[in-house]
C-alpha cells in the first residue's frame, strides 16, 4: 500500500508533459551501477486487515502489567478529550507554524501552553519544549553557561541524586563543549543532596547547580538552603521538577529568597501516556533575564496590520535556521502534538484537578508503603518525605523477586540493584525504587501486597 | 480568545472527583505550595469546543496540500495512528523486563532492519527522538571515531553551503570548526574547492544527497573517495531520503553514517512541530559508537544492548529509547508499504516533483536549476518578479495561503534568490498538482496588474500578516491575569 493515487492515465499524460517515456528516466542520473534490484530484508506490504492483525498481537503479548515502576515514567489518568482532539488531523498532520497566518491554532495553543507552563513553575517564560526531560537538562546546562556572564569555568554541579539517565544523557549532549560535570554525593541515610558536600564548593568559580525535586529516589530536597547557597556564590539554579508535584510542591520559583533561574523537566505527568518511553516532551522555563539564551522555539502574543491579536515564532535570531554555527542549539523541531496534549489535559484539570491527581498520588503511596513494608523482609530506605515514589530493601535478591512478579504480571518497581548507572552504590544492593500514582488505588496496592507476600515467603 | 479568557472561579471539570480536603502533614509545610497555580478553570465542553475550533484556525496535511520542500509532508495514514495507540503499546512501561516486551522488542527491532535495509547500513539506533539529535548522534559517533583511533587533530567538519542549517549547528556541538564548500551553478557540490579543502584535520563531510536544491549528487563516488582518502567520513543527512526510497542506498554510495528523519520518509506525523524521529545508521566501523540502547535478536528472544555490551557507545540521548510512539507508526507504514511500495514512493514523488517544475516552467516560471530533472523536489527562483514586479517569494507565499494550498518552503536554501522551495510527495494527485501550478499562474497575474495585492496577503485567513518587530521587541510570551 504505497498511498499513490495515480491512475495509468495519469501517469501517461504527466510523462508526456515531462517529455519521457518513463519514469525511470527521471532516475538516469544517477550511476546505474548504484541502483539496487530489489530490498532483501522488507517484506512484502500488508494490507490494512494484516497490519491490524499483526499490531493487535504485538499489543497483546506484552501483557499490559500492573504498574507500580516509575523512575520517570508514570502511569497518569489521561481524561478522554485530551487524544481525541491531539489526534484532530489539523493539529496531527499540520507543521511547525512558520506560517503564521495559517497556523494560528497551533501557535495559539503554545502560547497557552507556554502560560500554563509558567503559572505552574512560577517562572517569568517558558519555550515550546525540548525533546525530553532528560534532554532538557542537558540544555539547561549549555544555558546557563551561556547566561552566567559571571563564572568562567564552566563547572556544573550535579548532584548524585538526580535521575542518573539525566545525568547520562547531558554528559553525551555537552561533553564535546568543554562543560565539567562535577558530582554531588548525597547523603546515605537520607538520600538528600549533602550541604556539606556542596559548601566544599563555596568561594569558588562555579557556573551553575541542579537541584531535582523530588529526587530520583522520591525524597524531598531542601530547596530553598541548596537555591540561597547556590545564589549566594553566584552559581545558576536549574531546577529539574516533576510538574505534577507542582500543584502541590513550592514552584521552582519561589525556591529560596530569589527563586531557581531556569527550570526543567519531563512533561510526561501531564498527558502523555507511557507509551515505551516517548513521545514525552522537556519543558524550559526561565528568568526574564535570560530568554534569549534559551533553545528551542519561542511563540510570541503580537498583532496584525488591523491590530487583530495574533501569535508568532518570536526570538528566531536564536535558532538554527537564522545562526546556523552560532546558534544557541541545534534543535529545531520539538514534541508539539504532546505539547498539545498536555495544554488540553491541563485545561481540563484546572488546578484543583491538578492538585487532587497529586494528593491523590500521594496518598496512594503513603498507603502502599505502609502495606508494604508491614511485609516481613521489607524495609523503607530513606525515612524522608517525599513524593510518590519510595526506595525499598528487600530482604533477597530483587532480581528474582521482581521476574516472579513480573511473571505474574506485576510490575513492582524499578530495579536500583542491577541499575548501570548506580553500579557504584553497593548500598542498593536488593532495592527497589516503586511509585504508585492516583491509579494505583487500595484494591492495586492489596494485589501487591499479597504477591510480594508470596515472593518473599 | 484564550482559554484563560473563559475561565471562571470555582469551575471544574471534576476530572478527579473532589476529596474533602486533605490536610498534608507528613511534608515539612516550607515544601509546600501556598498558592494556586494560574492554570484556566473551565467546564470539559469549555475546552473542547476551544481546543476544537483553534484546531480549525490551521493548515495541516489532512485539511491542505503543504508541498513543503525538504519536509516531506505526505499523506500519514490513520491505520498508523490507530494502531499505534492500542492500550498494550500506550500503557507499556518503558523500563518494563523484557519477558513484558517481547512485542513491542518485535517491532523495534524488525523497524531497525528494514532501516538498514533501504539504507545500505550495518546496523541502527533508534534512540534519537529528533533529526537535529540524529545528526548531533552521527557527528558525535564521528568523533567518537577519530578518537578511538588516537586521530585526534581532526576537528573540521566540512559542510556545503546548500545545507540546512542544523549541519553547522551540530558540528559547533560536538567541538568541531565548520568549514562550507561552495556549490556550482549545476546544484553540484563543488569538486575542485572540496579537494582543496579536505586534509588531515578533516573529520568528515555532511552532505545531503539528493541536495537541498532537489537534484542529485552526481560525482557522489569521487566525492566519497576524496573524503576517504583524506582520512574523513561521510555523513548522510536523510531529509531527501523519499527522493531515492528503494532505488539506491546511502550505504551503497560510500556513506558511513545516516540519520533517517521517520517523521518525513516514513510518513510519522509532524504534528505542529514534532514529535520526531532522527533514527541513525551506521557502517560496520561506527557500530561499536551507536547510541544507546538497540535492540537485539538473540535466539528469538529481544533483549537491549547496554552500556555493559557497548563500551564504546557515544552514551544516551533519551531518558529512554526515544520516541517509541512514533517509531511505532513509521513501523507500520513500512510494513505496509513493503518492498515495492518503497520503490513507488521513490518513483511517484520524482514523477510529481518533474510534471510540476515543466508545467510551471512552460508557463513562464524560472526553475533554479532548469536543465537537469529535479529529484523529489525543486526550486523556482522568483528574482524577476522582484526586480521588476517588487513582489517577493513571501508576497506569493502569502497569497497561496489565500488560495487554499500552504506556501512552500522560502528563502531557503539561501543560495537561490526568492526561492519557493517544492516538494509535492508521492501522495498527491495530478488534479491537485494542476491546481497549484494554476494558482501560482493567477498570483502572477495578479503580480502583473496589482503589486499592492500582493503585499497585504493573505485576505481570508484568521488574522493578516503579523508584526514581527514588535513581537520580538514587545515580548509578550504568556497570558497572566496581571497583564489582562
Amino acid at each position: 500500500m504505497p498511498f499513490v493515487p495515480h491512475t495509468e492515465t495519469e501517469i501517461k499524460e504527466m510523462l508526456s508533459a515531462i517529455g519521457i517515456d518513463s519514469i525511470e528516466n527521471l532516475f538516469d542520473e544517477i550511476p546505474s551501477h548504484l541502483k539496487i534490484d530489489a530490498l532483501q530484508k522488507v517484506p512484502a506490504g500488508l494490507n490494512e486487515m494484516g497490519i491490524n492483525r499483526l499490531m493487535q498481537n504485538r499489543a497483546a503479548d506484552d501483557g499490559q502489567p500492573l504498574c507500580f515502576m516509575g523512575a520517570g515514567a508514570y502511569d497518569h489518568h489521561i481524561p478522554a478529550a485530551v487524544w481525541q482532539i491531539t489526534t484532530r488531523g489539523e493539529y496531527y498532520t499540520a507543521y511547525t507554524p512558520y506560517q503564521a497566518e495559517a497556523s494560528q491554532g497551533t501557535l495559539q495553543l503554545t502560547y497557552e501552553f507556554q502560560s500554563m507552563m509558567t503559572a505552574l513553575t512560577a517562572m517569568d517564560v517558558s519555550n515550546a519544549s525540548l525533546y525530553d526531560g532528560a534532554s532538557a537538562v542537558a540544555e539547561a546546562a549549555l544555558m546557563a553557561v551561556r547566561a552566567n556572564r559571571k563564572s568562567k569555568s564552566r563547572k556544573v554541579l550535579v548532584p548524585r541524586s538526580l535521575n542518573p539517565v539525566y545525568k547520562d544523557v547531558t554528559h553525551t549532549i555537552v561533553k564535546h563543549q568543554n562543560l565539567e560535570l562535577i558530582d554531588i554525593e548525597f547523603d546515605l541515610a537520607s538520600s538528600k543532596t549533602s550541604m556539606a558536600a556542596l559548601e566544599k564548593f563555596s568561594g569558588e568559580d562555579i557556573t551553575a547547580m541542579i537541584i531535582s525535586q523530588p529526587n530520583f529516589f522520591g525524597t524531598l530536597e531542601d530547596v530553598d538552603a541548596m537555591t540561597n547557597w547556590a545564589h549566594a556564590n553566584n552559581i545558576v539554579v536549574i531546577a529539574v521538577v516533576n510538574p505534577l508535584s507542582l500543584a502541590l510542591l513550592k514552584p521552582p520559583g519561589q525556591w529560596g529568597e530569589n527563586g531557581a533561574d531556569i527550570a526543567v523537566g519531563d512533561g510526561q505527568p501531564l498527558g502523555a501516556p507511557m507509551s515505551s518511553g516517548g513521545p514525552y516532551y522537556g519543558f524550559m522555563c526561565c528568568k526574564k533575564a535570560f530568554v534569549r539564551q534559551m533553545p528551542g522555539r519561542i511563540v510570541g502574543r503580537t498583532v496584525d496590520q488591523e491590530g487583530r491579536e495574533g501569535f508568532v515564532l518570536t526570538l528566531q535570531a536564536r535558532e538554527q535556521h537564522i545562526r546556523r554555527s552560532k546558534a544557541t542549539s541545534n534543535i529545531c523541531t520539538n514534541q508539539g502534538l504532546v505539547v498539545t496534549a498536555s495544554t488540553i489535559h491541563m485545561s481540563l484539570l484546572g488546578p484543583e484537578g491538578l492538585k487532587q491527581a497529586a494528593i491523590s498520588c500521594h496518598q496512594n503511596t503513603q498507603l502502599m508503603i505502609e502495606k508494604l513494608s508491614a511485609i516481613n523482609g521489607v524495609d523503607v530506605v530513606f525515612d524522608q518525605p517525599r513524593f510518590h515514589e519510595v526506595v525499598l530493601r528487600l530482604n533477597q535478591s530483587s532480581k528474582d523477586v521482581l521476574n516472579k512478579l513480573a511473571d505474574q504480571n506485576i510490575l513492582a518497581g524499578y530495579d536500583l540493584s542491577n541499575a548501570y548507572s548506580l553500579k557504584d552504590y553497593p548500598q542498593f544492593e536488593n532495592c527497589i525504587l516503586v511509585c504508585a500514582t492516583e491509579l494505583r488505588i487500595a484494591e492495586d496496592i492489596e494485589i501487591l501486597a499479597a504477591a510480594l507476600t508470596d515472593a518473599l515467603k | 480568545m484564550l482559554i484563560f479568557e473563559h475561565s471562571a472561579k470555582g469551575r471544574k471539570t471534576k476530572i478527579h472527583s473532589t476529596m474533602n480536603d486533605v490536610a498534608i502533614t507528613d511534608i515539612p509545610v516550607e515544601l509546600l505550595r501556598t498558592d494556586a497555580p494560574g492554570l484556566p478553570e473551565v467546564s470539559e465542553m469549555q475546552a473542547v469546543r476551544h481546543y476544537t475550533s483553534l484546531s480549525q484556525k490551521n493548515f495541516s496535511i489532512d485539511t491542505h496540500f503543504y508541498p513543503l520542500g525538504s519536509c516531506t509532508m505526505k499523506h500519514n495514514p490513520r491505520v498508523c495512528n490507530s494502531l499505534a495507540m492500542l492500550p498494550g503499546f500506550l500503557s507499556r512501561h518503558p523500563l518494563a523486563p523484557e519477558q513484558n516486551s517481547q512485542g513491542f522488542l518485535a517491532c523495534m527491532h524488525e523497524l531497525q532492519e528494514m532501516l538498514c535495509d533501504v539504507t545500505g547500513m550495518a546496523a541502527f539506533s533508534l534512540t534519537p527522538m529528533a533529526g537535529a539529535q540524529g545528526e548531533f548522534a552521527g557527528v558525535a559517533m564521528i568523533r567518537a571515531y577519530h578518537d578511538a583511533n588516537g586521530d585526534t587533530e581532526r576537528r573540521e567538519i566540512l559542510v556545503p553551503d546548500a545545507a540546512h542549517g542544523t549541519n553547522p549547528a551540530t558540528a559547533t556541538m560536538c567541538g568541531f570548526t565548520v568549514k562550507e564548500i561552495p556549490t556550482l551553478p549545476s546544484g553540484d557540490v563543488d569538486v575542485d574547492a572540496l579537494k582543496a579543502a579536505v586534509g588531515p584535520q578533516t573529520a568528515g563531510l555532511m552532505l545531503t544527497n539528493p541536495s537541498t536544491l532537489g537534484v542529485f549528487e552526481r560525482r557522489i563516488e569521487e566525492i566519497a573517495k576524496l573524503v576517504h582518502d583524506a582520512g574523513g567520513l561521510l555523513y548522510y543527512d536523510g531529509a531527501n531520503l523519499n527522493a531515492i526510497l528503494g532505488k539506491i542506498r546511502p550505504g551503497d554510495m560510500g556513506f558511513d553514517v545516516i540519520h533517517s528523519n521517520l517523521h518525513k520518509t516514513f510518513s510519522t506525523p509532524h504534528g505542529g512541530g514534532g514529535p520526531g524521529s532522527g533514527a541513525i545508521g551506521v557502517a560496520e566501523r561506527l557500530k561499536p559508537f551507536m547510541p544507546l540502547p538497540v535492540v537485539e535478536k538473540e535466539d528469538e528472544h529481544y533483549r537491549w544492548l547496554t552500556e555493559e555490551d557497548c563500551p564504546q557507545t557515544i552514551g544516551r540521548m533519551s531518558a529512554f529509547m526515544g520516541n517509541a510512539g512514533v517509531l511505532l507508526r513509521a513501523y507500520i507504514y513500512m510494513r505496509l508499504l513493503g518492498a515495492e511500495g518503497m520503490r513507488r514512493v521513490a518513483e511517484f514523488a520524482t514523477l510529481n516533483a518533474n510534471y510540476m517544475m515543466t508545467q510551471l516552467k512552460a508557463r513562464g516560471f524560472e526553475a533554479a536549476i532548469p536543465d537537469r530533472y529535479a529529484s523529489h523536489e525543486f526550486i523556482i527562483t522568483l528574482k524577476k518578479q522582484a526586480k521588476e514586479l517588487n513582489v517577493s517569494a513571501m508576497d506569493f507565499a502569502k497569497r497561496l495561503l489565500d488560495k487554499g494550498y500552504h506556501a512552500p518552503t522560502t528563502y531557503f536554501p539561501l543560495l537561490v534568490p526568492e526561492c519557493l522551495l517544492i516538494e509535492p510527495t508521492e501522495s498527491e494527485a495530478k488534479e491537485m498538482l494542476d491546481g497549484f501550478v494554476d494558482a501560482l499562474v493567477e498570483i502572477q497575474q495578479e503580480a502583473e496588474t496589482d503589486a499592492d495585492m500582493l503585499h497585504n496577503a493573505p485576505y481570508t485567513m484568521p488574522v493578516n500578516r503579523l508584526d514581527e518587530v514588535r513581537a520580538a521587541k514587545q515580548l509578550d510570551l504568556a497570558w497572566s491575569a496581571q497583564s489582562k
